[in-house]
């Protein structure tokens, strides 16, 4: 804040200053080029303000390796000489010690005091140069995205000498998102200064725009005539209505990301649940089994944490696919048919889980590393940004959701499931082992918790009260989109992530699910038998 | 007279009542006669213990009514209790007056902390006692009756019925979660001074509660023992055991249901209106789902459709867990959990079963 009451006092004198320099510029300009890099160097450590003008320009135009870190720790006060070899330094604090690291080649140099260095002074003249040539320099690089966050930096505070500059570079750009942020800036600079014939065009340029200096521009350009004011009018009214898309479009994807976590989580129940009419209230620490494995894989693996969450994926599958199949064989075997007896025994199972985990890994949180290939954001527009690691999840919940169905549809064991599932005496009769089929797919529908589980990890803490957050959440999708069906948990998972977030907005987190919890309660009293109900014999018992 | 009949029938139950009188005797004199110094004496603690116990007979017992008579497995019984504790907590808040904290003689120290000018209009009656006593029974009651009225309708039976009976007591702690609900958000409501005027602290005050809830439970258990008894209790039973019969035959089956699911959720509402004032806090934790499910195993352990084994559960699991959350914290949960698989696996009629077995072999 003080900052900038500053440099906005310093504008007058600035300005003066400004011309005067133009005056006296096209005489330095010339001497400026005569320096040589070498010398430019040497004339910083001098108390001489000009002199250290000139070289400043001359490292720019050189544009050397180290140009750009001496002149930013110059800006901020960090540039050094050593006052016997004049030596350029660059300083950095660390705690009562003072670091001086040689601009050049050379050993860094740690000391108590500042004795024998001297800080290379600037005043606000120097200072509005060096951001200047910083920010030329920034826009010459070959690294297309420095430019495009030089030509944002000065998107923020468009001035004219910016545009200038600007206006010089811009035929000399590769790179279309670059230019189309210098256009934005210069049809800014247009509206501001420019005569009233070229007004139309920048409105036009601007309006296709959604950057915020844009908006400002038009709200407050004063149009010389009613066309042009109807003309920027119409501009703004079109850049919020892209706006508001792409807003909608960021919650629908924050809706579907969580969705997919709702699915993936529910999913599993949906084949023990839906498929088995076995109510497993462990369900939840299956996925918290797979999060600890997560957890667990990457202390094994510390080095590799790319590749620790591909590793997790199969490893979290075998884990809670044998704690499901354990479960399957010393409990739930017992009480099939009685689907409320198994809902307390697993409840009974759940705490035993959890207690355990406890036990082992502390009631503390532990965190999973986000690996590098997930973090970050997909920048699809200056408004619209999609996070990588909600990008992947959604992909992951579909990859599984259709391995599952493959499964289920094509493969021996899905056939034996779906017929011990219809008639268990007649799929008997028919030579399939129902007690086995039993077993895997509790074990399939535990190896998908525990998948989920991996998604969670990346997504929250991991501790032994994970899997309890969700569980409830989880039986809200398989009821909701109808007891027994897959895509009745894809579609419900995804519908019911979606109402939530649009819910968000204005009601707030815990309210959007309250409402959300009953609506589904309304739900049920409408449609008993979800949104996919099952049809024909089956379903009639 | 008939009710004297279904009582003396009742063999297990009349015993159970006479325990239960027994003990009323008992505490209050081991506590207030008998000297401090004396082994026989009975310390406030464990009589407040043993009254908390009570209540939480009384819920079990609801909820065996529903489960055991009716086959509606309610995962959402802690929130008819916990709705019967707000109300009481309610009155209990109105009545701490000027010795709040923030001494402001209307408003509740939440509210002020808050910063509210105002009571909120739900606030208004509170700090009448007969308000708050018509409050515990009609908020649970009107509430078991929407939710009644409109799952029994549309048929929502068996597995169905449990979780979204789980998903409305979970919205409702959510939503008493919020500090804007005002109920006090997540402290809930405590440091009660008195009720009716007598010192919640006092002895003789923790004692009346106590015979309070002895006497909750003994009404509440010879009336739905009388309603169990008769043609409607039988008719019940047929319900649980063939919907669709009963219904073909010419009950009505939704009413049924929807009557005793809403007397069930007023008798969980008066346990946890007598609750409150015993351990002095209810906060939103007493709607969590875990709550309700643990109360199922009460009476799963105690023996589902019996009434006495509810009873007899829930004051079972409830002492075994004081005794061992304070000597062996990190056996609890494995012991509970145990509990619940074994019990569902070996036990179908919970421990008054067992002893029915033995009857029948010899």
């Amino acid at each position: 804040m003080s900052e900038y009451a500053i440099t906005a006092k310093a504008k007058k004198p600035a300005l003066l200053l400004l011309c005067l320099a133009l005056l006296t510029g096209f005489v330095q300009q010339l001497a400026a080029a005569e320096l040589s890099l070498e010398e430019s160097w040497k004339i910083l450590s001098s108390k001489n303000y000009k002199k250290k003008a000139r070289a400043i320009e001359a490292i720019a135009q050189h544009n050397p390796p180290e140009a750009y870190v001496a002149l930013k720790a110059m800006l901020n006060g960090q540039l050094y000489y050593a006052r016997r070899s004049k030596e350029l330094y660059i300083l950095k604090e660390a705690g009562d010690n003072y670091i001086f690291t040689p601009l050049f080649a050379g050993e860094a140099v740690t000391r108590e005091s500042k004795r024998g260095f001297k800080k290379i002074r600037i005043n606000n003249r120097l200072r509005s140069l060096i951001r200047q040539s910083l920010a030329v320099m920034q826009l010459k690089d070959d690294d297309a995205d420095v430019r495009l966050a030089a030509v944002q930096e000065l998107l923020k505070n468009p001035e004219a000498e910016a545009a200038a500059l600007i206006a010089s570079l811009i035929d000399k750009e590769t790179d279309s998102r670059v230019q189309k942020a210098m256009r934005t800036l210069l049809a800014i600079n247009q509206l501001e200064y420019g005569d009233e014939a070229a007004h139309p065009h920048a409105i036009e340029t601007l309006a296709a725009s959604l950057n915020t200096s844009a908006m400002n521009a038009l709200r407050n350009y004063q149009a010389p005539n009613k066309v042009l004011e109807k003309k920027a009018r119409a501009a703004i009214k079109r850049i919020n209505d892209q706006r508001d898309l792409y807003a909608k479009a960021e919650t629908m994807f924050f809706g579907l990301s969580l969705g997919s976590v709702l699915a993936l989580a529910a999913i599993g129940l949906a084949i023990t649940f839906g498929v088995m009419g076995v109510i497993n209230m462990a369900h939840g620490e299956l996925i918290m089994i797979g999060a600890y494995t997560t957890y667990v894989i990457q202390l094994l693996m510390p080095e590799h944490i790319g590749l620790s969450i591909l590793v997790a994926v199969p490893a979290a599958f075998v884990v809670s696919g044998l704690v499901g199949i354990a479960i399957e064989r010393s409990v739930i075997r017992h009480l099939y048919g009685r689907p409320l007896e198994t809902l307390l025994a697993t409840f009974g199972v759940s705490l035993i889980l959890q207690q355990t985990v406890r036990s082992i890994f502390s009631p503390l949180n532990r965190s999973v590393e986000t690996p590098q290939w997930m973090s970050g954001a997909w920048q699809i527009n200056e408004v619209l940004a999609l996070t990588w690691n909600r990008f992947y999840i959604i992909i992951f919940c579909l990859a599984v959701f259709i391995a599952l169905i493959l499964v289920m549809k094509k493969t021996v064991l899905g056939l034996q499931v779906r017929a011990v599932s219809q008639n268990r005496m007649m799929a008997r009769a028919m030579g399939v082992r129902s007690e086995w089929v039993d077993a895997l797919t509790f074990g399939l529908g535990a190896g998908i918790a525990g998948m989920a589980g991996v998604a969670l990890s990346l997504l929250t803490n991991v501790g032994p009260n994970l899997g309890q957050s969700y569980i409830i959440d989880s039986f809200m999708v398989v009821v909701f989109g109808g007891v027994g069906n897959l895509w009745g948990a894809l579609v419900a998972g995804m519908s019911l992530g979606v109402i939530n977030k649009m819910l968000e907005p204005w009601a707030g987190a815990v309210l959007a699910k309250i409402l959300v919890l009953v609506f589904i309660i309304l739900f049920i009293q409408k449609r008993p038998k979800g949104l996919f109900p099952q049809r024909g014999r089956a379903a009639e018992d | 007279m008939r009710m004297l009949k279904i009582i003396a029938n009742d063999k297990p139950g009349s015993r159970l009542l006479l325990a239960l009188a027994v003990v009323s005797v008992a505490v209050p004199v081991l506590n207030l006669l008998v000297p401090e110094n004396s082994v026989f004496h009975l310390s406030t603690y464990t009589v407040t213990l043993l009254g908390k116990y009570l209540t939480y007979a009384l819920l079990a017992l609801a909820a065996d009514l529903v489960w055991g008579y009716l086959g509606i497995l309610s995962l959402g019984h802690g929130a008819f209790f916990a709705l019967g504790g707000y109300a009481m907590g309610m009155y209990l808040m109105r009545q701490i007056g000027e010795r709040g904290v923030y001494g402001d003689p209307l408003l509740p120290d939440f509210m002020v902390f808050l910063n509210w000018h105002e009571l909120p209009w739900f606030w208004h009656g509170f700090d009448q006692f007969w308000f708050a006593a018509l409050m515990i029974i009609l908020v649970p009651g009107v509430l078991a009756y929407i939710f009644g009225y409109l799952a029994f309708r549309s048929r929502v039976t068996g597995v169905y019925l449990s979780i979204i009976t789980q998903a409305l007591t979970y919205a409702l702690m959510l939503a008493f979660f919020r500090n804007e609900m005002g109920f006090g958000g997540n402290n809930g409501l405590t440091d009660f001074k008195d009720i009716l005027g007598f010192n919640l602290r006092e002895d003789s005050t923790r004692i009346a509660l106590f015979l309070a809830s002895a006497a909750a439970l003994v009404c509440g258990y010879v009336i739905s023992r009388y309603i169990v008894s008769s043609r409607l209790g039988l008719a019940c039973v047929a319900i649980r055991d063939a919907e669709s019969r009963s219904r073909f035959i010419g009950y009505r089956v939704e009413k049924i249901k929807l009557w005793i699911f809403v007397f069930s959720a007023v008798l969980a509402g008066i346990a946890g209106a007598l609750y409150v004032p015993q351990v002095g806090i209810i906060n939103p934790g007493e709607f969590s789902p875990l709550n309700s499910i643990e109360l199922i195993i009460w009476v799963a352990i105690g023996g589902r459709g019996t009434l006495y084994g509810a009873i007899i559960g829930a004051l079972l699991v409830n002492y075994a867990k004081t005794y061992f959350t304070a000597a062996l914290p990190e056996i609890w949960l494995y012991a509970l959990g145990a509990l619940f698989v074994v019990v569902t696996l070996y036990l179908p009629k919970g421990i008054v079963g067992l002893r029915n077995l033995r009857g029948a072999r010899t």
